[in-house]
């Protein structure tokens, strides 16, 4: 069924553009049938799944090498399928009101689609290169996604800006896979989650595995591809931010994390990583003026919140981790969607412009304090349920963890309380700046538009006051993460705690983080912009580009004679380095079989080298006649006349062929002066002979089997009823190969009449 | 196995080497003429060595004596198929001459303008 599932977004997305050019916008109600199918499913299975008994699938693929698709349902995935295919649903529903009528809304469609289905195919793969091809398609989809609005520029880069380092990322997963696997015996996930590998190619994979997480989920130093993403249409920006793509790496690291957590670079990595990346995107979105960007870094940060908490690997840490995923799915999704909205109805999202808004947008706005509550931690919503579990949780953990990690949650959450604060009252309350021009008009938005928002607001604010309806997911996803361990139960109040003193701190800093603002924002100006990771990824990708050219204009020099050179070099110094290192030759062979043949052989020699040094044309050509001669009297004298009659056939022919050409071209040929050219030439000419010569010496005195043909000598009379037994191989044994060769003749025939005839007609006016 | 025939091997192909290097065409193709002489020889080499002719008369002689047939069978096709190529170079060879009076392979103007491109010495 689950194949089902994902082969239905297959087909749903190959059918958008059709449907949309009869639907129009309708296409979404369409497109949204594909996760609604799968929310469907999800529910009907979650009893099972809820109790522990996780649903598998597999299909054969290429059963010679052990490859099958195997699809896991357990209780983290089905919150995973909650997220992906539940706020899917939403988004669709929301893309119908988003979009004006337009040519282009099939594509976005199927793109979106195929976006949902990727990310569902990321969060049920058990099988390692499945989980890396769906993974890699959420990449390629996103960056269709993002790069939607084609004509522009700044779009087009950022979606590549983001292919770019996911996919580089991606890559490095599948090598860090590979090694993972090879050590395991296994490419299941689950089983290799079951008895994890251990050993230093098991951590160089890892830390692959990671670099992947990291760029996918915007870790720092990776993380300035996802502002950057900004430009993608708000849906997207919506469905990216808060239940794909990003969270695939949190999700990855999540799995990974209670079986490799005891990896000695583990913790310190991942934890130290998904601290500073808090930090970081938090600093950051307290300077933004687009709305969309500051959710973007707000984004980061608790990506960052996310990694560390699942990274940490320990059982209060993951239970967190595992909520917080839940509770910013919700509020992340309805915050772009609030800004979507605003974006659409008062026509900017610079929080200078935006004034009043509360007035214009009640309901909106009503949307926004709820989700942004909840994004800042405040009771009772779902967002504080997962910052107290996680300060709970950090405590309870510091032991192995250090204090660390929980100052830096506590720091990055007075920081997300700061940026919320500046969320609201920037897009809502504050008083116009006249310096960046006058407020513009807001429009009501429609009841379908709001709707999605609605939802999730009104998820968040159930599930924060009554915890225990998400207790059993979130519960039996810890579960499937951390075996041996029995979750506590959600609660919104949990009694006069450390951790609900630490809210209480965070609040009341983040309280004096907003009310100091102004002096806030005159420090980042004086402390300006971190290191820039744009910066760097720019760099990255001119210092490539520059690479490149570099190299191509080196190996691609356009000289014939510097290609073959290269090439004839390379055949002949590494298999030459092989025979001189490894070959051995069992005795010295003798000179010769006769003197005939010592005289043949310096004939050839001599005919051979005067073909080289000739400087005019016809005497080179008399002297390769020679050489064709020569070999045609080593034939007579190997014991094979067939060869002999044909060679001086051909030789005599060629003679002929070469003299009908010559007599056109000049005598001699022309003159080049450059010796070093030459004497380079020289080099790899003799190179070449030499290994021909160590070749052929060893490859003869390597027989260890009787040659094949004592079969065709035996059997060529009575079979064929011929005497001769090479012209019965040719016409009889081997007589298909016989008609191979005919076929070259016939084209190589053709080739040179239609040559010589178009020359004729062709023939320019001079000489 | 001897030790000539393997020289007459190393030779030939040092020589076609050198010329397939040249620029003028007619050095080339002159050039691949002497590769495929060496080729055949090679293939030669591959059987037992010197024998009486492949050629049998009922149950008289023992199969051992005669040299082995199928690199022959193999070197004829080689020898006809060279043949061939060698006629297919020259024609191009000809006609490059009756279009632009010019014996000499060119360096691609496109690939001289990557490399300047590149940086590389021009």
């Amino acid at each position: 069924m689950l194949l089902a599932l994902l082969a239905l977004h297959v087909a749903v997305a190959l059918a958008a553009p059709t449907v949309a050019g009869r639907a129009g916008r309708w296409v979404f109600a369409f497109c949204g049938l594909a996760p609604a199918a799968v929310v469907v499913w999800a529910s009907g299975r979650a009893g099972g799944i809820l109790a522990g008994r996780a649903v598998e699938e597999t299909l054969r693929w290429v059963p010679a090498l052990d490859l099958a698709v195997t699809l896991r349902v357990d209780g983290f995935s089905l919150l995973m399928i909650a997220l992906v295919s539940g706020v899917g649903v939403l988004i669709f529903a929301y893309s119908w009101s988003y979009f004006e009528p337009r040519p282009d809304l099939g594509r976005f469609a199927a793109a979106l689609t195929g976006f949902a289905g990727a990310m569902l195919g990321v969060v049920v793969a058990d099988n390692l290169f499945v989980l890396y091809v769906f993974w890699e398609l959420t990449s390629i989809t996103s960056y269709l996604l993002i790069g939607f609005e084609d004509d522009k520029e700044e779009a087009r880069g950022a979606a590549l800006q983001a292919l770019l380092v996911t996919v580089a990322g991606g890559l490095a997963m599948l090598a860090g896979f590979v090694l993972i696997g090879s050590a395991a015996g296994t490419y299941s996930l689950s089983q290799v989650l079951a008895e994890p590998p251990t050993g230093t190619a098991v951590g160089i994979g890892l830390l692959l595995v990671l670099l992947g997480a990291f760029t996918k989920s915007a870790q720092v130093p990776f993380h300035s591809w996802l502002p950057g993403a900004m430009v993608a249409p708000t849906p997207v920006s919506a469905y990216l931010h808060s239940a794909t793509m990003v969270k695939a790496g949190v999700y990855l690291v999540a799995r990974l994390a209670p079986a490799f957590g005891a990896v000695v670079f583990w913790r310190p990595l991942v934890v130290g990583v998904g601290v500073a990346t808090m930090l970081v995107g938090g600093w950051r979105a307290l300077r933004q003026f687009d709305l969309k960007l500051l959710l973007a870094f707000g984004t980061v940060s608790q990506l960052g919140f996310m990694m560390a908490l699942l990274g940490a690997g320990t059982p209060e840490a993951t239970f967190a981790g595992v909520v917080l995923l839940l509770a910013h799915g919700a509020f992340k999704c309805a915050l772009f969607l609030v800004v979507g909205i605003v974006d659409h109805e008062a026509g900017t999202r610079d929080l200078r412009r935006l004034s009043g808004l509360r007035h214009a947008l009640p309901i909106t706005f009503a949307v926004a304090v709820v989700a942004g509550a909840s994004m800042a931690g405040l009771p009772p919503l779902l967002g504080f349920v997962a910052k107290e579990l996680a300060y709970d949780g950090l405590l309870a953990d510091a032991h192995q963890l250090g204090l660390a990690p929980l100052a830096g949650a506590v720091a990055g959450s007075v920081l997300t309380f700061g940026y919320t604060a500046r969320f609201l009252w920037g897009g809502f309350a504050s008083p116009v700046d006249v310096r960046a021009g006058a407020p513009p008009h807001a429009h009501r938005p429609s009841a379908a538009f709001l709707a999605p928002a609605v939802t999730l607001a009104a998820v968040t604010v159930v599930l924060g006051a009554l915890p225990g309806l998400a207790d059993g997911l979130s519960a039996a996803a810890a579960t499937a993460l951390q075996e041996h361990h029995e979750p506590p139960h959600l609660a919104l109040w949990h009694g006069v705690t450390p951790a609900l003193w630490l809210s209480v701190l965070t609040v009341v800093a983040g309280v004096a983080l907003f009310a100091t603002r102004g002096r806030v924002e005159a420090l980042q100006e004086r402390v300006g912009g971190l290191p820039g990771a744009q910066e760097a990824y720019d760099r990255a990708v001119d210092g490539l580009q520059r690479l490149s050219e570099g190299l191509t204009g080196v190996v691609q020099n356009g000289s014939l004679p510097v290609y073959l050179a290269v090439i004839l070099l390379t055949a002949a110094v590494l298999p030459g380095g092989a025979v001189l290192l490894g070959g051995s030759l069992a005795s010295p062979p003798p000179l010769a079989e006769s003197w005939a043949q010592v005289v043949v052989t310096v004939g050839i020699l001599v005919a051979s080298v005067a073909t080289v040094m000739m400087r005019r044309r016809f005497a080179a050509v008399l002297m390769l006649g020679s050489v064709g001669y020569g070999v045609a009297l080593l034939f007579v004298l190997q014991g094979a006349p067939d060869l002999a009659l044909t060679q001086f056939l051909i030789e005599t022919l060629s003679v002929i062929l070469f003299v009908l050409v010559l007599r056109h071209l000049p005598d001699r040929f022309s003159h080049h002066r450059w010796r070093l050219g030459q004497a380079l030439r020289w080099v790899v000419a003799v190179g070449v002979g030499v290994f021909m010569f160590g070749f052929a010496l060893m490859a003869g005195t390597a027989r260890t089997r009787q040659p094949i043909s004592r079969y065709f000598l035996e059997n060529s009379l009575p079979e064929a009823g011929g005497h001769n037994v090479v012209n019965v191989i040719l016409v009889d044994f081997r007589g298909l190969d016989t008609l191979g060769e005919i076929t070259v003749l016939v084209v190589a025939a053709l080739g040179v009449a239609s040559l010589v005839r178009a020359s004729r007609r062709g023939e320019p006016a001079g000489p | 196995m001897t030790l000539v025939l393997p020289a007459v091997v190393g030779v030939l192909f040092a020589s076609g080497t050198y010329l397939l290097l040249q620029r003028t065409l007619t050095r080339i193709v002159i050039g691949v003429s002497l590769l495929s002489h060496g080729a055949n020889v090679l293939l030669l080499l591959s059987g037992l060595g010197a024998g009486e002719p492949p050629i049998v008369e009922g149950h008289t002689t023992p199969v051992r004596a005669y040299t082995d047939p199928l690199p022959q069978a193999l070197v004829l096709t080689a020898i006809v198929i060279s043949f061939g190529m060698t006629a297919f170079l020259l024609s191009m060879a000809y006609r490059s001459w009756r279009l632009t009076h010019s014996d000499e392979v060119r360096n691609d103007l496109e690939d001289r303008y990557l490399h300047a491109r590149g940086g590389g010495p021009a």
